[in-house]
């Protein structure tokens, strides 16, 4: 990534109906921004969406992506989430495990609490859950016994909850 | 009530109050256009997709209102892209209405399918596929409502065959329910608080005024603002009209092909009110060179204007007559308070730069005609409500420059995706929508190749547009950078003054033709064809082909090496 460039985890509410992902994606390309990530699924409300876009983009282009994020008809609200925010992925993976080797994978296994989906003649497949780093390190420490394939899910996110009630933090703003 | 599809989509058009749309049928669309036969709707039958979308266009712009078009599936629905882009680029309202094949055949390749709905996506506000009859009402009530709200623009609703053919259970909604879509028109209190604040210390301000002007319809409050306080006012190309060029606080045209004063005032103004304008390249030059002194106060009904070119200082979220009528109260408050600087030094500045670099060219009695010339007789031999449009290129920059505006919605043109043959279909636009008003098109020769087979609907609708050709044989504009730019090596520029013979193919298209070669002749023709009133009137001007359009920044140059007319023997040109 050139200077300046670095991943936002944007949360987008939309309407959830046919090509809205076109739509949001679509303002993306147009200036040849690749999206890292993407996880779409209706929310506890099925009229609508969430969306969360990881992209590579510097800040001042990005804001602008935003704004026409926005005007978009069927986004309802666009929320960019901070370092803080609460993160998780998921991740299968298929890796080579003849009978000799098979133990030393399960015990990384146990060590990163993935689960064992499927066990094959001379392969297992895997679960993960985790913070992006930890699906990275989990599959750093798999790479040596090679690996057939493997999937993430991208990152879903919430934004960090108030640590006081919100009324109180109220007055204080007004306040200030 | 029981109704199909296609009348329900007839009678929701009828219900927004349509009073008349642009056209072409086909296979597709076939079951709309048998409903419109009992409708009130006027349909005029256009001989191009294109020729539709852009009478659409002009119609919105002259009169205010949406414009509807309606044209069927695969062909004619990218045809009819280019006016969607054109008018996604300019603001305007436009709600075009496309056949589709079959929803039960999308996506087989059935014959003159393509993906509508995926290829107008990024040059529409937003657009609808209708995938039910019964959803036909809402969406239309939503598209109108979409295209003419908050900042204005083009929608398109896709309507497959089938779903025109079944039966639906009538009925209107009451309200628009869009969750995601709440224009914000209201500007922030705070904001416009500061805004008069800053306008109260400025001793050069100028106002900024762009095509949103005319658009919220704020040209009255625009001119209450500037005589209140005394802030001069340029006129973008999208904003001609929006304030009146006779004026004493006018400045005319700022940017590429803007007048000295009004570019030069820009740069050097300590305070810059942008009011509905986007800082669009063609009006800021080099970037970092423009206006480097200035505090922003910018005003749009669009939140991603605001910082999306120049950062603001105060920056406002509303619609620009709500905004401006906010700011003039705010004004009045100010100035109650404490005294506003003197603005006399600035003023004798800008009219000693109107007297040292007004517009200038040279006609002479036994000389080549000029194409400016035959801009300022037209001018001068027509009412002064006259509308005027444009197509893209030299003809649009002098007609632009030299006409003098002196009322909103006289001017009509492609600014932003510079449409090349926009003012043959845009005009008859025009005068469908202003039936009462002199409508002349100011067309160059390139241009009116074009779209020029839509005089042919004007002539069979009845629908009497003139148009003026300056034919100066080449891509003149092309020409120009070409001359300036690339070393006189004029590639694939000509286009020859005879051919065609725009009298002959006039007269072919049903309407009247003149040709004019000699400036006498300019005056006494252009009297002629104001007295034609029962067909449309082409006059052929052959205007010398050397004239340049001046002044010019290079485009990535910076507004302060303006270049004046060589001829110009004053300094201060390079």
């Amino acid at each position: 990534m050139s200077e300046g460039v670095q991943h936002h985890i944007l949360s987008v509410l939309v309407e959830n109906k046919f090509g809205v992902l076109s739509r949001v994606s679509g303002l993306f390309s147009r200036r040849g921004y690749n999206i890292f990530s993407l996880a779409v699924s209706p929310t506890e409300d099925e009229r609508f969406s969430r969306m969360t876009i990881v992209v590579d983009a510097e800040s001042a282009p990005l804001e602008q992506v935003t704004k026409q994020l926005n005007k978009l008809i069927p986004v309802i609200k666009i929320t960019e989430l901070g370092d803080d925010a609460v993160e998780r992925e998921l991740l299968l993976v298929t890796v080579k495990a003849t009978a000799e080797l098979r133990s030393q994978i399960t015990e990384l296994a146990s060590i990163f609490e993935a689960k064992i989906l499927d066990v094959g003649y001379d392969a297992l497949t895997l679960l993960v859950a985790g913070t992006p780093d930890k699906l990275d390190a989990f599959t750093d420490l798999l790479r040596p016994y090679t690996i057939v394939e493997l999937q993430r899910t991208g990152r879903i996110a919430l934004p960090k909850l108030a640590r006081r009630p919100a009324k109180l933090r109220a007055v204080k703003d007004r306040g200030a | 009530m029981q109704l199909t599809g296609a009348q329900a989509l007839i009678k929701s058009l009828e219900m927004e109050g349509t009073e008349v749309m642009f056209g072409l049928p086909g296979g597709a669309i076939l079951p709309v256009y048998d409903p419109l036969i009992d409708s009130s709707i006027r349909h005029i039958l256009v001989r191009h997709e294109q020729g539709a979308g852009h009478m659409a266009e002009g119609y919105a712009q002259a009169t205010g209102r949406p414009g509807v078009a309606m044209v069927t599936s695969g062909p004619a629905a990218t045809n009819i892209v280019t006016p969607l882009c054109n008018a996604y680029m300019d603001s305007i309202p436009l709600v075009v209405i496309t056949g589709q094949v079959a929803y039960s055949v999308i996506g087989t390749d059935a014959f003159q399918e393509c993906d509508t709905v995926g290829i107008t996506m990024p040059v529409t506000k937003h657009n609808w596929l209708v995938t039910d009859p019964q959803d036909v009402p809402r969406v239309i009530r939503e598209a109108f409502h979409v295209a003419t709200t908050g900042r204005p623009g083009p929608v398109l609703v896709d309507m497959p065959k089938d779903v025109s053919n079944q039966m639906m259970d009538w009925y209107w909604p009451d309200d628009v329910e869009l969750p995601g879509y709440k224009p914000n028109t209201k500007g922030h209190p705070k904001q416009i608080k500061d805004a008069a604040r800053l306008m109260g210390e400025a001793q050069r301000p100028v106002i900024y005024a762009g095509g949103g002007i005319l658009k919220a319809r704020a040209a009255e409050a625009l001119r209450e603002l500037a005589e209140l306080t005394d802030a001069h006012v340029v006129t973008t190309l999208m904003a001609r009209g929006a304030f009146p060029d006779d004026h004493r606080l006018a400045l005319g045209m700022p940017g590429m092909h803007g007048n000295y004063t009004a570019v030069t005032a820009m740069q050097q103004s300590d305070l810059l009110i942008a009011l509905g304008s986007r800082f669009d390249d063609r009006v800021t030059g080099k970037l970092d060179a423009f206006a480097p002194g200035a505090k922003v106060i910018h005003v749009d009904v669009d939140p991603a204007e605001l910082g999306k070119v120049r950062r603001p200082d105060v920056p406002i979220v509303g619609d620009c007559r709500l905004v401006i009528e906010e700011l003039i109260k705010a004004v009045k408050a100010d100035r109650a308070k404490r005294d506003w600087p003197d603005l006399s030094a600035w003023d004798r500045q800008i009219e000693d730069w109107q007297r040292t670099y007004p517009l200038h060219y040279e006609q002479h009695d036994d000389g080549p005609l000029k194409p400016q010339y035959c801009i300022e007789s037209l001018r001068d031999h027509t009412p002064d409500d006259t509308i005027v449009i444009a197509g893209v290129g030299q003809h649009q920059m002098w007609t632009s420059q030299l006409w003098r505006f002196n009322h909103p919605y006289t001017w009509i043109n492609s600014g932003g995706l510079g449409t090349m043959g926009y003012a043959v279909p845009a005009s008859i636009g025009a005068k469908v929508g202003k039936p009462e008003r002199t409508v002349w098109a100011v067309d160059g020769d390139g241009c009116f190749q074009m779209t020029a087979q839509e005089l042919v609907t004007a002539s069979a609708e009845r629908i009497p547009v003139k148009v003026a050709i300056l034919n100066n044989a080449y891509l003149g504009m092309v020409r120009q950078w070409q001359e300036l730019f690339y070393e006189e090596r004029y590639s694939e520029v000509y286009l020859s003054p005879d051919l065609p013979d725009y009298v002959r193919w006039a007269e072919a298209m049903g309407c009247v033709g003149f040709r004019v070669d000699d400036p006498s002749d300019v005056v006494p023709t252009i009297e002629k064809a104001n007295e034609i009133d029962d067909r449309p009137v082409v006059v052929d001007f052959r205007v010398d082909y050397r004239e340049k359009v001046y002044p010019m920044v290079p485009a990535g140059g910076s507004n302060d090496d303006i270049i004046l007319d060589p001829a110009h023997d004053k300094p201060g040109g390079r």
